[in-house]
């Protein structure tokens, strides 16, 4: 009796040894599916990349071309700033189609809106982009040198951290002048001080570590030490404070954009399509809702995936 | 504790003078010269000159600095360069905007967030949690700009004939005004305390509850209402969220399970035991919307006609009135210092066991 028990067991354990080991990736990718809100956000963000890629097949027309230069819409009496009419829907056959309307330059919405979505993603990721790379520079100098340095580099990002961020990115940006690019750049400078946060703790925490005073004394360069040993730590963080970033970075660039710092018309952005007709809001409310709408759930995929990742990286939180 | 206080704003002396000389470079930095920002792109030569060294700016730009440091030391905030007047006198304008706008956001804020943030933790995984997440995910998500002109466009065009209207924008309808306190209760005043009281008037619900003016209160109230909601949904979502989730943490240690043995009623539990305990992280995040509130301030007031700190500064820094950028920014920096010292200290009070020294 005892000795089938015993078998059962080490069999049991033999089986647990040969189990491959879950990964920290394939363990987060499991609890993150199980999450629903983050599948909605997965599933919004997945539809969003879907109309950024082939937004040129999807658009009905020329984002940048006024009806009033296409003479079979001229034929039909198009006139600016019409609201959405679709056929199917019971729209007059005599009225030329146009899904979500036409703009203040009789421009179709709905083309406008696709290639908008290009522009939302990129403004996102490359903002985001910016200020995880700076900020992990500065805070991995300022971590591994210590001393003065460590002091000069995050005196100065409580400095920035002190400003409200759109103000400082308003104040920037008329520093370097209007414009898409600088806009970027402002809101970029603005975040580097959570990302120099985050990268110089995990610095911090693992500089006393003993595997990397053994990787010191076998005289490993602080290169090798950043990418092998301290920015593989502040990974789980740095993805999940990215994602968020991504969409508070989506925001202000919309803001900045809509104050007219931002894309530059005719540029076919949410933000400055938004900014530009917000004067017709009580005429011509589509003009306003639609962007809006396209900000608000482009913001809530990220939002939703950044606090699924959170919880699903969070090794605590899988108990 | 009066120790503590004085070591915080002492550490917060050196993030200030950062602060002064980071917007001071930055101004200076923006292109184009104020002159022309200020007189018109035909002004000659000769007078932009004058104009140049009349406000000192012809100076090397460390010459500039030392001089606007001393004049910071005499509390003096200099003039602003396109408007000719005292940038306090616009301080006492513009700031009580913007302390009215910011505090009804607030008000909004936690009289929604905090309720349903313990509904939602309270009946956990119903549909009502869920519902109540998907309205705090969505609201953080939302553009503020956008927030406000449909919330226009719904009570000042949907709704305009109804009880539930209204107006879009400006503080007070055109004909209703109110007076400065001094000249209401009849005092006669001038320097430092005339400033305070203008301050304080510019405060329309503060006034008007002061002098019992009922009529001014309603319509400031009505045009208040809007924008305040507007700003404050933000908030309201981050901050529902996160009642939901301390109060969550709470509510499974062992004391609510012992108050209940206890055998409380179920709402003292949920209020005095839970509530209280779970304030603390509320406490943090509601000082850190301060920054929220202020960034959104200058998309709201736009929207809504208003002539708050936000607009300003907003206006300032794009018409190269180097002063009022630098004043305004600092007082904004003080309020931001203030305001996270008076959060530190609300720590000491919700929680006893944090000992502030």
């Amino acid at each position: 009796m005892q000795e089938t028990t015993t078998a059962e067991g080490l069999s049991a354990l033999n089986e647990a040894f040969e189990r491959p080991p879950s990964s920290l990736w394939r363990d987060a990718l499991r609890h993150l599916v199980r999450k629903r809100s983050a599948v909605v956000g997965m599933f919004i963000l997945s539809i969003l990349l879907f109309i950024a890629i082939f937004h040129p097949l999807l658009a009905t027309h020329d984002p940048n071309l006024p009806m009033l230069d296409v003479p079979e819409e001229v034929a039909m009496g198009v006139r600016k700033r019409t609201p959405p009419c679709i056929h199917a829907f019971g729209c007059p056959e005599d009225q030329p189609q146009h899904i979500l309307g036409l703009d203040g330059n009789v421009r179709d919405l709905y083309s406008r809106m696709l290639y908008g979505a290009k522009w939302s993603l990129l403004i996102g990721f490359t903002t985001m982009g910016f200020a995880i790379v700076i900020g992990t520079v500065l805070g991995a100098i300022g971590g591994y040198a210590g001393g003065w340095l460590d002091n000069l580099i995050m005196r100065f990002m409580d400095v920035l951290l002190a400003f409200p961020s759109l103000i400082l990115a308003i104040a920037i940006v008329s520093v370097l002048g209007p414009g898409l690019i600088n806009a970027l750049l402002a809101i970029g400078i603005v975040y580097i001080p959570v990302y120099a946060r985050i990268v110089r703790a995990s610095v911090l925490s693992v500089r006393e570590t003993d595997y990397v005073e053994a990787d010191r004394a076998l005289g490993v360069g602080p290169g090798r030490l950043l990418f092998h040993r301290i920015l593989p730590n502040a990974l789980t963080p740095l993805i999940v404070q990215g994602t968020l970033g991504i969409a508070t970075a989506i925001l202000d660039a919309a803001a900045l954009s809509f104050l007219g710092l931002g894309a530059q018309p005719p540029m076919p952005e949410w933000g400055s399509m938004l900014g530009a007709e917000r004067n017709q809001v009580f005429s011509a409310p589509h003009l306003v809702f639609f962007p809006g709408i396209a900000i608000m759930l482009t913001v809530l995929g990220f939002n939703l995936l950044g606090d699924g990742l959170r919880d699903a990286l969070d090794p605590r939180l899988n108990q | 504790m009066t120790g503590y206080i004085i070591r915080r704003l002492l550490l917060a002396v050196p993030v200030l003078l950062g602060i002064v000389l980071v917007v001071f470079t930055l101004v200076r930095l923006i292109p184009g010269d104020p002159c022309r920002a200020a007189l018109g792109e035909r002004a000659t030569d000769e007078i932009c000159d004058a104009y140049m060294t009349r406000r000192g700016l012809d100076q090397p730009i460390p010459v500039q600095f030392v001089r606007y440091l001393g004049e910071l030391a005499r509390l003096d905030l200099g003039d602003s360069f396109r408007q000719g007047r005292p940038v306090t006198e616009m301080l006492i304008e513009k700031l009580p905007v913007t302390i009215e706008l910011s505090l009804a956001a607030l008000t909004f804020a936690l009289l929604v967030g905090i309720p349903l943030g313990i509904i939602s933790a309270y009946w956990h995984n119903s549909s009502a949690d869920v519902g109540t997440m998907i309205v705090a995910n969505i609201g953080v998500s939302m553009p503020v700009f956008w927030l406000g002109l449909m919330l226009q466009y719904v009570f000042a065009v949907l709704l305009k004939d109804t009880v539930f209207a209204l107006p879009p924008s400006g503080r007070l309808t055109a004909g209703v005004t109110i007076d400065p306190l001094y000249v209401t209760w009849g005092w006669e005043v001038d320097g430092f305390v005339k400033g305070v009281l203008d301050f304080i008037s510019n405060m329309h619900i503060l006034n008007a509850l002061l002098t019992f003016k009922w009529e001014v209160l309603h319509d400031a109230l009505k045009h208040l209402l809007l924008p305040a909601i507007a700003l404050g949904t933000i908030p309201m979502a981050i901050i529902a969220r996160m009642t939901r989730s301390s109060l969550l943490e709470v509510m499974g240690l062992d004391y609510i399970r012992t108050a209940r043995a206890k055998g409380l009623r179920e709402w003292g539990v949920i209020m005095r035991h839970g509530l209280r305990n779970a304030m603390l992280p509320v406490a943090t995040v509601i000082g850190l919307q301060f920054g929220i509130l202020l960034a959104g301030a200058v998309l709201t007031e736009t929207i809504f006609g208003l002539s708050g700190i936000g607009r300003t500064l907003y206006d300032a820094i794009t018409g190269r009135d180097y002063r009022v950028v630098e004043g305004f920014t600092l007082v904004i920096a003080l309020l931001f210092v203030a305001i996270n010292l008076l959060v530190d200290l609300s720590y000491a009070y919700l929680d006893p066991r944090v000992r502030l020294d």
